[in-house]
């Protein structure tokens, strides 16, 4: 793939922990990714607005105040309802296992819990961006 | 020692110390370095420290400049207090584990609010979807508050609560449960954080802009000298600037800097800076470097005492005095193999009473998969009571003044410091550093290069790069389940329901005017809270006059 991923990262809801995405934003662009950081308290609908204005690859979403279980299903629900279904979603923060098995279940790309290096994340990333492209090649 | 052929043996010896190392092995790892990735020395020696300064700079338990403690006898006049950070799901489950903590020995209150409370923002808000009672207990108004505390006696107690922006609407329901207990305000012992500057810096939990949050906060002290005089009106807070990924001189020099500047408000404010400098808490992380923590708390204490007393003028000895709460850094702790938890916070507990802490909060070993379980709880608080009881560690005073590397580190972080002061100064102060985001971009710097420090495993984190097993994690989880949400939107609008709903409308009334003028908004707040008015409509009777504060995104 020669185009640079295009990757919108997203705080919702009302957490500040921002440490995290903060570094996962730092990484991705010394990746090479084009990186759009919202910023804090972010509802789903703009998420997900700005996510197919900005017609990017993948939504990183970082989540570590237990809201996760009524976060992500609102955003895949929005990305699917407004044409944003072949966007991936993945993310991040305090889930336990369990939701972890439910949320990927529904349709979340892929969830990274504490500790998670970036490098992996960044392979991750490349490797499920191709994957989409090569499919709406097959399309 | 000032005798030459001492000195002029011990050089010749070091030097030769230095030469025969080079034959031994150096180690496998690149560098030696503290936490904050600064470079350690093999070995420190009597060439680094200066005995002649010790009356100076260290001088004697409960003296200035306090570097070796606050109090003349330290712990063996009064332990410090054991103050778990606590709450969660509705007020009546976070009551029930309040009985727990004080039945296992606990020794204050630290309460914990979900984040809707923390923005201010009621249960049946939109915006409150999903996060109610998950981050700490769930408030709306006085009646829950009433629920926290019951069967606890706020004459005998402290409590502490960890809420800034809307620090007043908490601090008034504390007030109104205490004249309800029959207790008056003159009794109530406690903290609040009430720290909007480290808000802005590293927790985001933010409601209106600067200028009038600052307000809020000097109308608070003012409040708190004529009725609440035992409260602690502020806990500057480096806690969260060094959970945001900020160094330890960092956390040191940001969260001091903040304490100048509320000082500075209070004086702008009109008032006596040894009314209210005396009730300013300070509240710092212990993270995992040992030393480097002990020489930040042994720092802390010598600069906020020779600023106060040599730059604001503080005449009152205890206006000097830098009191703190120390809390294990949860940003050390792991989600794999959880248990290895228990052992990184004992450590990190031990360098907050080896440097002199006055309150203490240990972290449990789950917290990075969920809320505590009353076990994790219970084994956290007990890690103190080993500490206090068993390692003999509370005999002494300040034990590791003289080390010669502890003396070194303390001498270099608060140069570290000093150095982040003349910078924050240049660029025209707190406010205006928080305002071009310096401060934040600092913290993220810091933050990246640690994470980067780990990836390249100059850092090993055991079970995350190293040591790492793949074995299921198997320790019971604490989950909130939906009922809480439920429960509490329920439990307002039966409140506001029953309430005197004109009284309320009139209360709001006056806060939104009283906001307008510069009358004393913590009077008018207090008035609100008392014919259960709710958090989000007091807040909302600000809003207009106060606006919102929003962040550029910077990363």
């Amino acid at each position: 793939m020669s185009e640079k991923i295009r990757v919108l990262l997203a705080k919702p809801g009302l957490d500040g922990h921002d440490r995290g995405i903060k570094v996962i934003a730092a990484a991705f662009r010394d990746a090479g990714f084009e990186v759009i950081y919202t910023g804090l308290r972010q509802t789903p609908e703009q998420i997900v607005t700005a996510a197919i204005q900005e017609d990017v690859d993948a939504v990183g979403v970082s989540i570590l105040s237990g809201a996760h279980m009524t976060l992500f299903p609102a955003i895949l629900k929005l990305l699917r309802d407004q044409g944003g279904r072949d966007i991936l979603l993945f993310g991040g923060g305090i889930i336990p296992d369990e939701d972890i098995v439910a949320l990927e279940k529904m349709g979340v790309a892929k969830l990274f819990t504490p500790g998670a290096a970036t490098t992996v994340i960044i392979e991750w990333l490349k490797q499920a961006a191709a994957a989409r492209t090569k499919d709406d090649k097959l399309l | 020692m000032s005798d030459k052929p001492f000195w002029e043996e011990y050089e010749k010896r070091r030097r030769k110390w230095d030469s025969d190392k080079e034959k031994y092995s150096q180690g496998s790892r690149p560098r030696f370095m503290t936490v904050s990735g600064d470079d350690v020395g093999i070995l420190y020696g009597p060439d680094g420290f200066d005995q002649s300064k010790y009356l100076d700079k260290l001088g004697f338990p409960g003296e200035f400049p306090y570097t070796r403690g606050i109090h003349h006898t330290m712990y063996r006049g009064r332990l410090w207090t054991m103050r778990q950070f606590s709450g969660m799901g509705t007020p009546a489950q976070t009551n029930q584990r309040y009985h727990l903590l004080l039945n296992g020995g606990q020794t204050g209150l630290s309460v914990a609010f979900d984040l809707p409370t923390l923005m201010g923002y009621d249960s049946d808000h939109e915006r409150s979807r999903g996060e109610i009672g998950n981050c700490g207990v769930a408030v709306d108004t006085l009646a829950d508050m009433e629920t926290i505390f019951k069967g606890i006696d706020l004459a005998k107690i402290s409590t502490s609560m960890t809420i800034n922006a809307p620090a007043s609407i908490l601090l008034a329901m504390y007030i109104a449960v205490g004249e309800k207990q029959g207790v008056p305000s003159h009794g109530l012992t406690g903290t609040l954080q009430n720290d909007i500057l480290k808000e802005y810096i590293a927790q985001k939990e933010w409601i209106f802009p600067p200028e009038p949050s600052i307000r809020l906060i000097t109308d608070l002290m003012a409040f708190c000298a004529d009725h609440v005089p035992k409260w602690n009106t502020i806990s500057i807070s480096g806690y969260h600037i060094r959970e945001a990924g900020a160094t330890a001189a960092q956390e040191l020099a940001f969260t001091l800097a903040d304490g100048f500047t509320y000082v500075e408000a209070g004086i702008k404010a009109g008032q006596d800076v040894d009314v209210f400098a005396p009730r300013l808490s300070f509240f710092f992380n212990a993270h995992q470097d040992f030393f480097e923590e002990i020489a930040k708390y042994r720092a802390a204490r010598r600069i906020w005492a020779r600023r106060m007393r040599d730059k604001y003028g503080a005449k009152d000895e205890r206006s000097w005095l830098l009191r703190f709460h120390t809390q294990t850094a949860g940003c050390s702790l792991t989600a794999q193999q959880p248990e290895n938890n228990l052992m990184r916070t004992a450590f990190e507990a031990l360098s907050g009473v080896l440097g002199g802490t006055q309150s203490l909060h240990t972290n449990s070993m789950d917290e990075t998969l969920a809320l505590p379980s009353d076990k994790a709880v219970l084994l956290a608080l007990r890690t103190q009571q080993i500490i206090m009881h068993e390692t003999g560690v509370v005999n002494t005073i300040d034990p590791l003044a003289g080390s010669y590397f502890v003396e070194n580190l303390t001498d270099k972080i608060e140069a570290e410091a000093e150095a982040y002061f003349d910078e924050i100064d240049r660029r025209g102060g707190v406010l205006k550093c928080i305002e071009e985001g310096y401060l934040q971009r600092e913290i993220a710097k810091s933050a990246y290069r640690y994470q980067q420090e780990i990836e390249r495993k100059e850092r090993i984190i055991v079970g995350v790069n190293d040591y790492v097993t793949d074995e299921k994690i198997e320790i019971p989880l604490l989950r909130i389940d939906e009922s809480v949400a439920r429960e509490q939107v329920a439990s307002l609008n039966r409140i506001r329901k029953s309430r005197d709903n004109d009284k309320v409308a009139r209360t709001l009334a006056d806060l939104t005017s009283c906001a307008k003028g510069d009358g004393n908004t913590m009077k008018a707040i207090l008035d609100c809270v008392r014919v259960y008015a709710t958090e989000g409509e007091i807040v909302d009777a600000l809003r207009p006059v106060f606006g919102e504060y929003t962040e550029p995104p910077i990363f």
